[in-house]
């Protein structure tokens, strides 16, 4: 406090900073904002533990509980469930991202930041591409619990790592749509109250846990046309592999995958940048414009 | 000269009823502090975000340096440092990793950035805790740290808003101390408060507002020239006696006695003398008060010298019993609708 002189303002303006354009900002804001989610998330490392946890419960109880009462024709029910609970898993997670942009919020963080002449996509790519590492270490996880349970490559390694770039990708396009929830809710709980009775029809009706054959038609019309199936095939298909003809038994006649991988990803891909497409942009208009 | 900030005929309504901002005017020179009182909804904050870009208003102008904030929001954001009503802190990094987002995202170079970051913390008082993860830091350090990351990119005007509320007198000078500091180095700045006494001490010039629209404006010696220096409260035994009390009163100075419930209380520019004089006036009538106090005039009566009533209720709740982030969140919710 003891100078006198008048500060020299700092005037670099969106666009015409001193080093690079608009894009090199907005890319450089994303990656400052991630490096500032990650390291909190290091500070918090029982969250991250606590968190893994569910999923691998999910493992058990299905693997050594339920799995024993149910038919999956054409698989090994541990074949067939893995690549199920891989997507359960990172849909699940990405509750974590409006969780994580509703305390943002409720503490003050997101005024700041819409105060700063930062880009307006930054806080939420920042965040969700946090939330993308944490799924890239939770899928190590799982696939060390899966083989630990008695899961194994049906595919081949390539393949398989496909599968789980594919996962990635879906949980990805997700989070951004998380985000909404996580903008609009009055506070953290409630963030994370929300997002489950979207979640779990969308976990439950699928073919994640249950061949869709044993399901009743009017739920199979819906399960069999919703995102998290049409991931689920196609992530088995990645990693499990085609259905063997000589594991089907009655009740069922006919296998419970087709088998053809390549339509599956196809569809899958083009479900997730659907999602990413559409609700990156409501996501970030609500960004900008929600009311303090 | 232009003017550091400059709003005219402002509003902002949220939902469809609710008026946080009803036409509000008023101008700030350049290297001076400036004061917005007001109690809790008044529309104080509504207007610092307004003014930082980080709402919209529905009608009128707001600049800052002369330009447009809803024209040129981005070119405002370089200008404007904002210190929130929430410490607005992350508090899983540390102090340092706090000023270095705030930097970076100011897109400042990271040299540079490094030098003010440590030179702010030592300013701050903060060295010594700036490798702890602020959720370790007391609520003053958490306010301290917050007013550093405004500062990081060599703001032109620093928006306050509420910087002393919820902090102990000492922490309370400290950043009195601080916001002079800055002002002698060229800055503009606005600050919102309840206290009067933080105005008394800091502004220059200031507006009160209540429900939306400026109630009064002027140096702070203006305002409370327009009231009594001094403030005789009287404790009755009941509303009836306060009522008569009031009556008996009304020849002790110009402006007459106010009662609320069973207190009277007397605007006065000469304490000692009205003591007296009230207290034998009271003998004659028969009425013997059960509590006396005289004592400097507060916000709650500027307020009730401007407004004819008292200001909510939450004033008092606000000032007695700093209440959490989420507690204050709600009751301006409850107090916009």
């Amino acid at each position: 406090m003891t100078t006198t002189t008048f500060p020299t303002p700092h005037v670099p303006a969106v666009g015409s900073s001193p080093s690079g354009g608009r894009l090199y900002w907005a890319i450089a804001d994303m990656l400052t904002v991630t490096k500032r989610n990650l390291i909190g998330y290091t500070r918090v490392p029982e969250a991250i533990f606590f968190s893994s946890v569910q999923p691998i419960m999910f493992v058990l109880l299905f693997r050594y509980v339920f799995g024993g009462a149910i038919p999956t024709p054409g698989y090994h029910y541990v074949q067939f469930l893995l690549p199920g609970i891989f997507v359960q898993t990172v849909a699940f997670g990405s509750i974590g991202t409006s969780i994580g942009l509703a305390e943002d919020l409720h503490k003050g963080l997101i005024e700041r930041f819409r105060a700063l002449p930062m880009s307006r996509w930054a806080v939420l790519a920042g965040r969700t591409t946090a939330d993308l590492c944490r799924n890239l270490f939770v899928m190590a996880l799982m696939t060390a619990v899966g083989y630990a349970v008695g899961f194994r490559i049906g595919t081949n390694v390539g393949e398989y790592l496909f599968g789980i770039v594919l996962l990635l990708l879906f949980a990805y396009a997700l989070s951004w749509g998380f985000a909404f929830i996580g903008l609009s809710a009055p506070n953290s709980e409630t963030a994370q109250l929300m997002s489950f009775p979207l979640l779990f029809p969308l976990t439950f009706a699928s073919s994640a846990f249950v061949p869709l054959q044993s399901m009743p038609g009017w739920l199979q019309a819906f399960a069999e046309h919703q995102p998290v199936t049409i991931l689920v095939n196609a992530a088995r298909d990645l990693m499990s592999g085609a259905p063997k003809p000589d594991l089907v038994f009655p009740p069922f006649t006919t296998v419970v995958s087709t088998g053809q991988t390549s339509s599956t990803v196809f569809w899958a891909v083009v479900w997730s940048l659907g999602i990413l497409a559409v609700l990156a942009p409501v996501s970030v208009r609500r960004y900008r414009r929600r009311a303090l | 000269m232009t003017l550091a900030i400059q709003l005219e005929d402002l509003h902002k309504t949220f939902g469809h009823t609710v008026r946080a901002l009803d036409g509000v005017s008023f101008g700030v020179e350049p290297g001076t502090i400036f004061g917005l009182l007001g109690p809790n909804g008044a529309g104080k904050t509504t207007a610092v975000r307004i003014l930082t870009t980080v709402l919209q208003p529905d009608n009128g102008v707001a600049r800052v340096l002369g330009h447009d904030v809803t024209a040129e929001p981005d070119l405002v954001r370089t200008l404007i440092g904002l210190a929130g009503q929430f410490a607005a802190v992350d508090e899983n990094l540390t102090g340092a990793e706090n000023l270095w987002m705030v930097g970076r995202l100011n897109h400042m170079a990271k040299a540079q950035l490094k030098e003010r970051s440590s030179s702010l913390l030592e300013q701050f008082g903060l060295t010594d805790a700036a490798n702890r993860p602020t959720k370790t830091y007391s609520g003053g350090m958490r306010r301290r740290l917050d007013v550093a990351a405004s500062l990081v990119a060599h703001p032109r005007v620093l928006f306050l808003d509420e910087p002393t509320t919820g902090l102990d007198p000492a922490s309370r000078a400290d950043v009195w101390t601080m916001i002079e500091g800055l002002v002698a180095e060229g800055t503009t700045v606005l600050l919102t408060t309840q206290y009067l006494e933080e105005a008394d001490r800091l502004a220059e010039h200031l507006v009160v507002i209540n429900h939306g629209k400026v109630i009064a404006a002027g140096t702070p010696a203006t305002l409370k020239a327009n009231m009594g220096v001094t403030v005789l409260d009287l404790g009755l035994d009941d509303e009836r006696t306060a009522l008569r009390a009031a009556e008996a009163l009304k020849t002790v100075n110009e402006k007459a006695p106010v009662v609320y419930g069973r207190t009277v209380e007397v605007n006065v520019n000469d304490g000692p003398r009205i003591v007296t004089e009230a207290l034998r006036i009271l003998e004659a009538e028969g009425i013997a008060p059960t509590t006396l106090a005289l004592r400097e005039p507060s916000l709650d009566d500027v307020f009730l010298s401007l407004t004819g009533h008292r200001a909510e209720a939450e004033l008092a709740e606000g000032v007695e019993n700093p209440p959490s982030p989420a507690g204050r969140r709600q009751r301006n919710r409850r107090a916009r609708s």
